[in-house]
């Protein structure tokens, strides 16, 4: 495998072997020295279009981890600005002896696009509303380690049902997290009012509400999304005060959750509008640990893409 | 028009099989002085060109509706010479230019400017005007001015007129004028700029959508605008089963409506932009396989009146852009009469209904074009080989640009010649200049 744009582009065996390796590099993470000399010698770009903190931090981290020499390029400040066209700067990064780059755009398709224009290995960390793949993995990473502490040989998530909750329309964590859960077996209901859900559900693996309320106590799983402002402009959703009302993770909602049932959102998170601010000290909120689950799994992904059997010891 | 040639030659279309509404027969064809002299028998004449036509069949040269020549303001993606040159080389004799040009084609100097140009063009160019002043949709065209100088058709061609009371002042205003409204159906509202068909494929790509509706609700309300003005409306590049039927029942109703349907929505549906790639886009959108049988049957049962290109020139640079960012638009002048032959289970005397004699009508150049081949006729001509195969490939055609959505596709049916007011534009081939 060159690329990875799509979580689909794993298939389910690749998914389970993913999170199989990810359990080794958590342990690395865990060493007084976190690091492994398996990318030695290779050169990994970040190439971001749209502004990304922790995205790029956790990439750059992974790759840094690895012992590989890191470039980052962001559009601010960039010949973007001069008129230079993405095709051309990802060729001219490329020239410059790269191995492997992580494309993130606003627009859908531009990692597939870069991927025919260049002949390293692209990995897509986040495009438009359409997939943000090494998020869907985290999650499932963060989910496996929840439930049994590790991904270990033949990770499952099969009988876990989650729901995905918010914006699932214009969500590129939604697209990922849903391949990813059902890659491992898990059962996911998409909870959002039919103005953020997408115009055709034709072939997702998914059931969908418009209820919270009618399916929050069967769950075992709440993955909340991210609301954003110009929905409210947009006429899909009134008000950020409504959609709490009918979507938030309020302190209600919460005192009926179970202690176990895990809650999860990929941030930022509108603390007070998708999830109770109290809410980040419950036991079953597993936050911060999506984030450091991030470099181990982008650790995995860069390593299967471009490692080349270096022992991790 | 080509120059009124000091020197036309004298022309003799030898052995094929003439072909026009009268039904086939055949016959040789001789051209002289831009005029057909002899149809029947011709023996051989003294320093005429004689272009072989064995094989194949000698029909009318075709009409386009509907194509985007770029000049003025856009000459990078194509110019009047070059899209006339692939028009030809498509077969086509007469095309129609659509307005949104920088500047617009929306006043008399403009429409002058256009025709100058197409005084070295390889065919004729229509210069079709706008509605409204730089298709901004709120002020009305001098549409009467632009009809002096022969503008029969009025369109904001990449924008629909959004405001429901300009439309209905433009058709009252255009009723005596002799000329007709062609109408892009999209309303802005509901396409909120979508790049692609709203549906199962744009949900999975993540690309925001245009829902078919947008293009309904226009229609809808033009047939209702036609309805109480009376004056004739024409929908172009018609994409949705919906918007077929709407039209089926108008016609049913006696309304002056009639319609267009480009090449790629009858072969072509969403599932093509599956790869991102921006040559698939265009607006309207490619849609469901649904809809294509709908438009499909609406040839078959006339329906639609017209196949037309919407041939949109776009640099290379340009459909190198991320999906949301390129420009919508797919080359159509040099492989349309192929994908039809093709792709379209029509015997070519309604593939040749549908692309020269019916829309000769619509543009209302039925003098010159689409008629029947005999003496006395103008000699706008074009010699299909029906059987010869060839293969797609952007880089080939003679446009400026290369966003051809079939590259490699192998198709049946090439145009072999092409006569155009008598001048041989293209022989075995070759466009000639």
């Amino acid at each position: 495998m060159k690329h990875l744009v799509t979580v689909d582009q794993l298939g389910a065996d690749g998914v389970a072997e993913l999170m199989t390796l990810t359990d080794r590099f958590v342990e690395v993470g865990r060493r007084a020295i976190p690091k492994v000399p398996a990318l030695r010698g290779k050169t990994i770009a970040t190439a971001f279009f749209e502004s990304s903190t922790r995205t790029r931090l956790s990439f750059e981290a992974a790759a840094k981890r690895l012992s590989a020499d890191t470039m980052s390029f962001t559009a601010a400040g960039s010949s973007l600005s001069k008129g230079e066209s993405i095709r051309d700067t990802v060729e001219t990064v490329c020239a410059m002896g790269v191995d492997l780059l992580v494309v993130r755009h606003a627009s859908a398709g531009v990692p597939d696009q870069v991927s025919r224009w260049v002949d390293v290995s692209v990995v897509n960390a986040g495009d438009g509303w359409h997939e943000h793949p090494t998020q869907g993995l985290l999650d499932a990473y963060t989910l496996l380690q929840a439930r049994h502490g590790s991904a270990g040989d033949s990770p499952s998530l099969a009988g876990l049902r989650i729901g995905i909750v918010g914006d699932v329309k214009h969500s590129r964590v939604a697209r990922s997290d849903l391949a990813a859960f059902t890659a491992l077996g898990a059962e996911v209901t998409l909870v959002a009012p039919p103005t953020l859900l997408p115009p055709s559900l034709a072939g997702w693996p998914a059931e969908v509400t418009h209820d919270l309320d009618a399916v929050l106590e069967k769950l075992d799983v709440v993955a909340l999304l991210r609301i954003q402002q110009e929905r409210m402009i947009e006429a899909l959703v009134p008000s950020f005060r409504e959609y709490t009302t009918r979507y938030g993770l309020t302190p209600e909602r919460l005192a009926r959750l179970g202690d176990d049932v895990i809650v999860m959102h990929p941030g930022p998170v509108n603390r007070g509008i998708e999830l109770a601010a109290d809410a980040m000290d419950r036991p079953g909120t597993v936050i911060t640990r999506q984030v450091a689950n991030g470099v181990a799994v982008r650790m995995a992904v860069l390593y299967l893409l471009i490692g080349s059997g270096v022992d991790l010891a | 028009m080509p120059e009124p040639a000091t020197s036309l030659p004298t022309v003799v279309i030898a052995g094929g099989e003439v072909l026009d509404a009268g039904g086939r027969r055949r016959a040789d064809v001789l051209v002289e002085a831009g005029v057909v002299t002899a149809v029947g028998t011709v023996d051989g004449r003294r320093g005429a060109t004689v272009l072989d036509a064995g094989g194949c069949v000698v029909t009318p040269g075709l009409v386009d509706l509907h194509a985007h020549l770029r000049q003025p303001g856009r000459e990078e993606a194509e110019t009047v010479e070059s899209g006339t040159r692939a028009a030809v080389l498509g077969g086509y004799t007469a095309v129609c230019a659509m307005p949104n040009t920088t500047p617009p084609i929306d006043s008399v100097s403009v429409v002058r400017d256009v025709l100058e140009l197409a005084h070295g063009a390889l065919c004729e160019v229509r210069p079709v005007g706008a509605i409204t002043v730089g298709r901004a949709g709120e002020r009305l065209a001098p549409l009467a001015e632009m009809a002096e100088l022969g503008v029969t058709m009025f369109t904001d061609d990449g924008d629909g007129v959004q405001d429901n009371g300009l439309m209905r002042r433009a058709l009252e205003y255009a009723r005596p004028l002799g000329v007709t409204l062609a109408q892009h159906c999209e309303d802005d509202s509901l396409s909120l700029g979508g790049s692609m068909h709203e549906g199962e494929w744009s949900s999975r790509l993540g690309i925001p959508g245009q829902p078919p509706e947008a293009e309904e609700v226009m229609v809808m309300r033009d047939i209702a605008l036609c309805r109480m003005t009376g004056s004739p409306v024409h929908f172009q590049h018609l994409s949705t089963a919906v918007s077929v039927d709407l039209v089926r029942r108008a016609k049913a109703e006696g309304l002056a409506v009639t319609c267009e349907a480009t090449t790629h929505h009858l072969t072509l549906t969403h599932e093509s932009c599956g790869t991102y790639d921006p040559v698939f886009k265009v607006n309207p959108p490619l849609r469901t396989d649904a809809d294509v049988a709908a438009v499909r049957a609406g040839l078959a049962d006339g329906t639609v009146d017209a196949v037309a290109t919407d041939h949109a020139p776009h640099t290379p640079e340009s459909k190198d852009l991320p999906f949301e960012e390129a420009p919508p638009g797919m080359l159509g002048l040099e492989t349309a009469l192929a994908i039809m032959v093709t792709e379209l289970d029509l015997p070519l005397e309604r593939v040749l209904d549908l692309m020269s004699w019916r829309p000769a009508r619509l543009a209302r150049i039925s003098g010159r074009h689409g008629g029947p081949t005999c003496v006395g006729g103008p000699a706008n001509l074009c010699v299909i080989d029906p059987g010869a195969t060839w293969t797609v490939s952007g880089l080939d055609l003679a446009s400026r640009s290369r966003n051809t959505p079939y590259q490699g596709w192998k198709l049946t049916g090439r145009v072999r010649h092409t006569l155009c007011g008598g001048e041989p534009v293209v022989v075995d081939a070759e466009a000639q200049r």
